[in-house]
């Protein structure tokens, strides 16, 4: 789609915007609404409108598959990890309390270490679903829009 | 603050009526691509009304995925099948039945709950005063519906994070994992 400039222009002043609020969303989560779960998905939706217009190769360009894939292993292996790190420390299965000096801090560690864990796997697996179907179909033609 | 709750009360009435609106739509219309577009609306209107309730947590998700990143995904999938949906063989006397005694059995199960809004629900006297109470003691966290998802409910947050990965895994062994084997027009018939 090379002659739709007015969705270029817009798209390539909305994703840096995008990707701003999904990184707020996600250190912002104990804060205000949102947390993991959105900042991923928003996060993932900056890389599929840069795919929607400028391509699926473009976007598998900067972030190939197989890195995806990783990553979506990776977030789950985070949050799990967490637990298994408290539990080498002498507490439960994600029992955060002894991950600092105060229990307190330790929560907020363990929330912000989790949340992360969570992002990274929902913005992976959204990004690589979406690659999944993108390269299954045939591009759609100027034609048909 | 009755006025207050005069303007939330056209709001909902005015949402709601977005909603049947939109479901009934849904429900006549043969063009899927049409059908998507009205999902993504329902789901943004469902938002709205969980912005009402002050549930702004869910509302972020629901308008994320709901409206966003699962329109796109719909959309993919239309790509694969058709944009028509077809006639319906048989007779909608059946479904019309099911769908007629599972509303109604389901209306007949919130007969026994605490009214609407009613401050007297078990809920609101134990499970969230116990929250309201312990987050800030305990975590320091100053979002509670946070401290619950992460903290008090990390076990059924990492389930849901794996299901996220189970659900990628179920996509990309369906569709094939996006790599392509040779060419540039990719994907098999």
């Amino acid at each position: 789609m090379k002659h739709h400039s007015i969705l270029r222009v817009v798209s390539k002043l909305l994703i840096p915007p995008i990707i701003l609020y999904a990184l707020y969303v996600q250190w912002h989560g104990d804060y205000g609404p949102g947390g993991g779960f959105q900042a991923g998905v928003v996060f993932a939706v900056a890389f599929i409108l840069y795919a929607l217009v400028y391509g699926v190769d473009e976007m598998m360009r900067i972030l190939p598959p197989r890195l995806l894939h990783a990553l979506a292993g990776i977030g789950v292996l985070i949050y799990a990890g967490t637990g298994v790190v408290t539990m080498l420390l002498g507490e439960n299965f994600l029992g955060y309390n002894v991950l600092a000096h105060d229990p307190k801090h330790g929560q907020e560690w363990g929330i912000i270490v989790v949340e992360l864990g969570v992002g990274i796997t929902v913005a992976s697996v959204m990004m690589s679903i979406f690659i999944a179907f993108a390269c299954h179909n045939p591009p759609i033609k100027d034609e048909e829009w | 603050m009755s006025a207050d709750l005069l303007g939330i009360a056209i709001i909902d009435i005015l949402l709601f009526t977005f909603l049947v609106v939109t479901a009934i739509a849904i429900m006549h219309l043969r063009n899927l691509f049409a059908v998507v577009m009205l999902a993504g609306v329902f789901s943004l209107l469902s938002a709205s009304l969980f912005v009402t309730l002050d549930a702004v947590d869910v509302a972020f998700t629901e308008a994320a995925v709901g409206a966003g990143i699962s329109t796109v995904l719909m959309l993919g999938t239309l790509a694969l099948t058709v944009r028509e949906e077809k006639k319906p063989a048989h007779s909608v006397f059946l479904p019309v039945l099911v769908c007629l005694v599972a509303g109604a059995a389901l209306i007949y199960g919130t007969l026994d709950m605490p009214a609407f809004g009613s401050a007297d629900a078990p809920i609101h006297l134990h499970v969230a005063p116990a929250y309201i109470e312990r987050t800030p003691i305990d975590t320091g966290v100053p979002n509670i519906v946070t401290a619950v998802l992460a903290s008090y409910r990390g076990y059924d947050t990492l389930g849901e994070t794996a299901v996220i990965f189970t659900a990628a895994i179920a996509v990309l062994l369906l569709l094939g994992a996006g790599i392509r084997q040779s060419g540039k027009d990719g994907g098999k018939e």
